[in-house]
């Protein structure tokens, strides 16, 4: 069991805030840190991983201290064999593919893990390219497999998919599932995709302001606790426009616009940029799978 | 008219700038890294040269090394150096005189490095010296080649700092920027244009490399 309780004061971007969390990870299991920009979800990895100091704090991970901060105890982030895929993926630009996750072998490491980690992510046709020359999609996976030789028990993840299109973005969560169950990891991942968090995780912290505020299974957390039937998304108001007796309020939910018809009672509060859900209560929505 | 002050020249430019090279490498690494107070200090003393007359710079490294005075005496005497009128002297003072020529781009170079880079190595367990060789000096290439040309070029070229500290002795101290002073005053024009004339033609050339290579340009005949 991995215990963390950090304290820390950070800048966030509505001025000073207050870092103060308290988390338990069991081993193995997927934990996603989810909130809105500032939340301190990035300073906790960094903290977690030794990049960062806390002010006050202990970190405990089975029966070792990697920080008490009351015995001025440290472990360096170079023992912590820790797993972490930035967002920007911090590839090597000066060395291929093949040399980024060679570099990244420990001194008495294996040698055939890069091998087996090239299969797996099935990064064979461009092992011998550089970095800059790949897509976002390939360059994560990169990444993923080069955090993976050094054979971590923790694997960090900081919005590691936000920046790509959805098609690729499925396809590295698949990867991220292969990977967590075959290295038999315990993974921490920071994302705002919903969907990803879902399909991923086992249990999602929710952090506002530094502090968590919820936890629980992604159904417990995301899924309205009132389960009515309904059929709703969250969405943020684009335009709102008079045509005849009705308006049609141009709403986004995720990255797709819908169209929704209502009366002037409705959009009497509203203006463009409110937060609104998007909801159904008399029809029954239809699936279709794609792809 | 002669080669030796031109090779003199060269050859100052060239000790100077490997040696500057080397050292301004873990000083441009400590000023983009460090967090210590003194940092603003050493950062101003590194870019003073930029701004003073190179004159202050030789009078007061000829008054500090000076065999009369205590520093100068104490390295005559126990080391058996004399900074003053001196090859060892002048590469001293076109060391310090060309210092922010090597240290800004190279400071430069790894301040532009994302950090996210060192953090990634340092969570791989390397060490800051195997950073520093395997992850930053390999991509601040560009850096390293602007610093060490323009440290070069500008050695070539500087007069006042050599004038102070070296003086003019043939063969020693006496390289092509004074020699042209020299020849001028001697009024032989021709010497003074032969010297001139190299030193512009080479100085061109050696400019222009960098810009053909860090811009470049000549990526399209390796490839």
């Amino acid at each position: 069991m991995m215990t963390i309780q950090i304290q820390k004061q950070l800048d966030g971007p509505e001025g000073p805030m207050r870092l103060d969390v308290n988390i338990q990870v069991a081993p193995g299991e997927f934990v996603t840190l989810y909130g809105s920009s500032g939340a301190g979800k990035t300073s906790t990895l960094k903290i977690l991983s030794g990049l960062m100091q806390p002010e006050a704090g202990k970190i405990t991970v089975g029966d070792k201290v990697w920080l008490d901060t009351s015995k001025h105890i440290h472990v360096k982030p170079q023992e912590r064999n820790i797993g972490y895929v930035f967002q920007d993926y911090a590839l090597f630009p000066n060395m291929s593919v093949k040399q980024n996750l060679e570099f990244a072998l420990p001194r008495q490491g294996d040698p055939s893990i890069v091998k087996e980690l090239i299969q797996v992510m099935e990064l064979n046709n461009i092992q011998q390219k550089k970095p800059t020359t790949l897509s976002g999609g390939q360059q994560q996976r990169v990444a993923l497999a080069r955090t993976l030789v050094q054979q971590p028990k923790l694997l960090l993840l900081d919005e590691p998919l936000s920046a790509l299109d959805l098609k690729t973005r499925l396809r590295l969560q698949d990867y991220l599932q292969k990977v967590h169950r075959k290295y038999l990891l315990t993974t921490i991942l920071i994302s705002h995709d919903i969907g990803e968090i879902h399909k991923l995780s086992d249990r999602v912290i929710v952090l506002e302001e530094g502090r968590v505020i919820r936890q629980g299974t992604p159904s417990q957390v995301f899924v309205n606790q009132d389960l009515s039937g309904k059929f709703k998304f969250q969405g943020a108001v684009l335009q709102i426009e008079k045509n005849e007796v009705v308006y049609i309020v141009t709403v986004l939910v995720q990255n797709q616009m819908v169209k929704v018809i209502a009366q002037e009672s409705e959009i009497e509060n509203l203006k463009v940029g409110d937060a609104v859900i998007v909801a159904s209560k008399a029809f029954n929505p239809i699936l279709y799978k794609i792809e | 008219m002669s080669w030796e002050p031109l090779i003199l020249t060269f050859k100052l430019a060239l000790v100077t700038t490997l040696i500057l090279l080397v050292l301004s490498i873990p000083l441009s690494y400590w000023l983009a890294y460090s967090k210590a107070r003194a940092k603003p200090i050493i950062q101003t003393l590194v870019s003073m040269p930029l701004v003073l007359p190179p004159t202050v710079l030789g009078f007061y490294f000829l008054i500090a090394f000076s065999p009369n005075n205590a520093l100068g005496g104490w390295l005559s005497e126990t080391l058996g150096i004399q900074l003053v009128f001196s090859f060892p002297g002048l590469v001293l003072a076109s060391m310090l005189y060309s210092l922010p020529f090597m240290v800004h781009p190279i400071l430069s170079g790894f301040t532009g490095i994302h950090t996210s880079l060192r953090e990634a190595a340092v969570l791989m367990g390397k060490s800051k010296f195997e950073i520093l060789l395997h992850v930053l000096l390999p991509n601040i290439k560009p850096a390293l080649l602007t610093g060490t040309v323009l440290s070069f070029a500008h050695t070539v070229g500087e007069f006042g700092v050599v004038l102070m500290i070296g003086g003019n002795i043939p063969g020693k101290t006496k390289v092509a920027s004074i020699a042209i002073y020299d020849e001028v005053e001697a009024l032989n024009y021709g010497a003074a244009n032969f010297y001139s004339l190299v030193l512009f033609a080479i100085t061109f050339c050696i400019l222009l490399t960098v810009y053909l290579i860090n811009g470049g340009y000549l990526k399209k005949f390796w490839k």
